[in-house]
């Protein structure tokens, strides 16, 4: 059942996804809590689970196996129906197949560029940037904003500043890089550091300013240190809006970095998907275009877990 | 000796401050006065109940004991000992349970046991002991979302004694409950005072649930707060052992709840008037 709601939640704003899993991942769990006392939760708990036999129970497997089966259908509908069409569309002669190739045929050139390996050295030169960019950005952001959004005058000082920051598309921003830091590797990781940075840095600092002021005043209350109050109560109460921070800009790594590659790289997703137009080898573009899709929806996927891993025991809203 | 000795406390708030329930008078140079030269003496061991209109201070009072603010005039002393910060000495049981959300029940009971050092392992066997003490045994692996209000409460109640403060400091801690929950968690609490013998300042404003709990009950004077008046209760049938319905549909009970109603009534009023004349203006 969970992988089935994983799959939902794609792209980079995964708001309609949240509401789905909220929803369903703490209905089994609440459901004996909202008992108003102890013992009758006691009593029927243990009662129902050794109860039927083993042959309702195969049953509730199958049904569930046919349940997820059909989450599953459902939620692959619409993928591949827009493939279905791709494929159809060129071969109808309702687009021009010179500029919109039949999907079958991008899958041709896109096993050909893994076959010669050309698909996996331009990859690898664009997730090493991608996640070098990123790495950095979550090593320099998250102390960061742990720091400014503990002390508070400098969280309104610098709140302003960093708005303007992080709505100056770090697109726009490309040509100065360029010109402060060269066409080279510097200027490409640093244009996704910078693109990375601003997610991480605002939502850490709005987690830390968001932590429960009823716990704070607790572990005052027994006189924990400022260090222990940090480590016991900010922190883990900040881990799930800052990894929310954190997967808003792996998407974001990807985004601009690919971007970055079409000015002036020599190998990279961008620059395959560029230099293939340029050549007029349209069904490698498009190759260059899924594989980076791929890559986004894995990564942002591979996220989005580790998040709902560290964030289990948020109050459903 | 008494353990817990208020002298002429007052506190006062700068005005940006007044806000929400400390609400108070204005006072001179933009500060307004929330308590106003509190007496009160509290025994060792005794279960002593603060009732008073809203906004009348309560809170300030567990604050100032709890030694989260510093009186402005006058001191606390606890044990004879004057009350400069906050210590585990008192805990704390908050309205809002407060409990960390991603610890389970039992890590939620720990978590006031790693503050006095307790090694690891015993920290669990004595945060199960608490657990226990509270009616949770079973509920140690669940999380604060997983459990009712009651339960959370309950394990509030047991993170607060596992540290084994002498002193417990509850500020309307079953205020937000239904109403059975509350009953059973008012019996829950007057046999763990008898079993553990802590002396307990309960804030509320429930007149009924005061009288229940309380074997004193501090009747506060609309803001600035005062003592108006501390009422001893008593029950001689509570020495055989009644409790719940029983006490509560007796005689005393309703003479004890119409003595506090009345010595609360004029202080309501007042409140309400002071809150009227405050948003009009």
């Amino acid at each position: 059942m969970s992988t089935a709601a994983d799959t939902k939640t794609t792209g980079a704003g995964a708001a309609p996804g949240d509401g789905v899993r909220a929803t369903r991942t703490p209905a089994p769990v609440r459901e004996p809590a909202q008992a108003p006392d102890s013992a009758p939760v006691r009593e029927t708990a243990p009662a129902r689970e050794p109860g039927p036999a083993a042959a309702p129970a195969a049953r509730n497997a199958l049904r569930a196996a046919a349940h997820w089966l059909r989450a599953a259908a459902l939620r692959s509908a619409a993928v591949l129906a827009l493939l279905a069409l791709w494929e159809t569309a060129p071969r109808l002669g309702l687009v021009d197949s010179t500029f919109l190739p039949p999907v079958s045929e991008v899958a041709a050139a896109w096993w050909e560029l893994a076959g010669n390996g050309q698909l996996a050295e331009h990859t690898q030169a664009s997730l090493v940037r991608s996640f070098g960019g990123f790495g950095i950005a979550v090593v320099v952001a998250v102390p960061l904003g742990l720091l400014i959004g503990w002390y508070r005058p400098v969280a309104v000082l610098l709140g302003p500043l960093l708005e303007v920051f992080r709505n100056t598309a770090a697109l726009a921003l490309l040509p100065v890089f360029v010109l402060l830091l060269g066409i080279g590797e510097t200027s490409k990781v640093s244009i996704v550091v910078y693109a990375c940075v601003w997610p991480i840095l605002l939502n850490t600092i709005s987690a830390v300013g968001n932590a429960d002021p009823t716990l704070v005043r607790l572990a005052r209350s027994m006189d924990l240190s400022t260090p222990r109050l940090f480590q016991k109560v900010i922190l883990p109460a900040s881990v799930p809006a800052v990894f929310t921070g954190i997967r808003l800009a792996g998407a974001v790594s990807i985004l601009v970095l690919v971007a970055a590659e079409m000015i002036g790289a020599k190998a990279g997703l961008g620059y395959l998907i560029n230099a293939s137009q340029f050549n007029f080898a349209i069904p490698e573009m498009y190759a260059g275009i899924v594989t980076i899709s791929a890559i986004g929806v894995a990564f942002n996927q591979l996220l989005v877990i580790v998040e709902r891993r560290l964030s289990l025991w948020r109050v459903p809203a | 000796m008494a353990k817990i000795v208020f002298e002429s406390v007052t506190k006062t708030f700068p005005r940006k401050q007044a806000k929400g329930r400390r609400a108070g008078v204005l006072g001179a140079g933009g500060s307004f006065t929330a308590l106003d030269g509190v007496d009160l003496e509290i025994g060792a061991g005794e279960f002593v109940v603060v009732v008073g209109p809203s906004g009348c201070g309560k809170s300030t009072l567990l604050d100032l004991l709890g030694g989260l603010t510093r009186p402005s005039s006058g001191r606390i002393l606890l044990d004879g000992e004057p009350v400069t910060g906050p210590g585990l000495d008192r805990g704390i049981v908050f309205q809002q349970y407060a409990l960390l959300p991603w610890r389970t029940a039992l890590g939620n009971i720990e978590f006031g046991l790693e503050a006095t050092g307790v090694p690891r392992r015993e920290r669990t066997a004595r945060a199960r002991e608490f657990l226990d003490l509270v009616g949770l045994t079973g509920f140690e692996d669940r999380h604060p979302h997983e459990l009712s209000g009651g339960m959370r409460q309950r394990v509030a109640i047991a993170r607060s004694l596992a540290y084994d403060p002498d002193v417990l400091l509850m500020d309307e801690p079953f205020a937000a409950l239904d109403a059975q929950t509350r009953e059973s968690l008012q019996d829950e609490l007057r046999r763990i005072w008898q079993r553990t013998g802590k002396t307990v300042v309960f804030i509320t404003h429930g007149i009924e649930e005061a009288v229940y709990l309380g074997q004193r009950v501090a009747v506060m004077t609309s803001r600035p707060g005062r003592i108006k008046e501390a009422v001893p209760v008593s029950f001689g049938d509570r020495a055989t052992g009644a409790g719940g319905e029983e006490l509560r549909s007796s005689p005393e009970f309703a003479r004890y709840r119409h003595e506090i109603w009345t010595l609360l009534h004029d202080e309501v009023a007042r409140a309400q008037q002071l809150e009227k004349e405050e948003a009009t203006v």
